[in-house]
């Protein structure tokens, strides 16, 4: 099968689709968390939440990490997206230790670690699986069913 | 010999079970749909610099195969709330994201025939281990 490699406008879509979800899951808690609780018997407050600072960030940071999502979606295999991007989990563990000052055990620098192995060993692979052309009927279909006469 | 103090006869492990197998196999379901969808819109990008932004985006908000798998993604979200409030995040956190990962690799090999290779199956392997380390 033929493959392609990614240039680096789509490197950037990835890395975004591996950033956006974690900061903005981050941003959600931090305004989540600042506000009084909530219930849903006052739904009103739960949607005035929604224009908080943090809150609006977070769901910002999120509309962007789906469309990022989507559009590495239509140029990338699924199967090579979600592990390219599970980088992500990293960039939690790295916020937290770093920007948070949080305690990180062993553990989770082995599961740092191992993410970090599995993402750089699908990462520089093809993106995407083209399906070989097998005879002269089916290239003819399929230069038709992308609109070239012969 | 009471056979319910037996772990895997017990009707908590299969409570357990099947509420992990709902979130996976509806997680797995939504991205594989919303990967099809992608798949037969074509190029984002492209779209985009034919028709514009708006273009792109009618692209997307008229294709059924899209809501199909954002319902089943919405699907997994509520499977997963239901979950987590019947188990810890300790075991329903990794064993959802790890075993969603695999849930993937295999729909995308089996329903849209996408080359999922040795390097792909030892990264998904190594990945699901990370995050497994990641929840202790």
């Amino acid at each position: 099968m033929a493959h392609q490699k990614l240039s680096l406008y789509q490197s950037t879509i990835l890395i975004l689709v591996s950033v956006c979800a974690p900061l903005g899951n981050a941003c959600l808690a931090k305004g989540m968390t600042s506000l009084p609780a909530l219930s849903v018997a006052h739904p009103i407050a739960l949607f005035a939440a929604v224009f908080t600072p943090w809150v609006a960030l977070g769901i910002a940071l999120l509309i962007g990490f789906f469309a990022s999502y989507l559009t590495a979606l239509s140029w990338a295999d699924l199967s090579y997206v979600m592990l390219a991007t599970a980088w992500g989990n990293v960039v939690v563990e790295l916020l937290s230790r770093f920007c948070l000052h949080e305690p990180v055990s062993w553990q989770r620098w082995l599961g740092v670690a191992l993410i970090t192995l599995g993402v750089g060993f699908v990462a520089p692979g093809p993106s995407r699986t083209i399906q070989p052309v097998r005879n002269d009927s089916e290239l003819i279909e399929t230069l038709a069913e992308k609109g070239v006469s012969r | 010999m009471n056979l319910a103090s037996v772990p895997i006869l017990s009707a908590s492990f299969w409570a357990t079970t099947a509420m992990i197998a709902a979130v996976v196999l509806s997680s797995a379901a939504g991205e594989v749909l919303t990967a099809a969808a992608m798949k037969s819109i074509g190029d984002l990008d492209e779209i985009r610099a034919h028709s514009g932004l708006k273009g792109a985006i009618v692209a997307v908000l008229t294709c059924p195969l899209f809501f199909a798998g954002v319902f089943f993604m919405a699907v997994a979200f509520f499977a997963l709330l239901f979950t987590l409030n019947h188990m810890n995040l300790g075991l329903a956190g990794p064993a959802t994201a790890s075993l969603t990962l695999v849930a993937n690799a295999i729909g995308a090999k089996l329903f849209l025939k996408e080359n999922v290779d040795r390097r792909r199956w030892t990264a998904a392997v190594l990945i699901c281990i990370g995050v497994y380390f990641l929840a202790h």
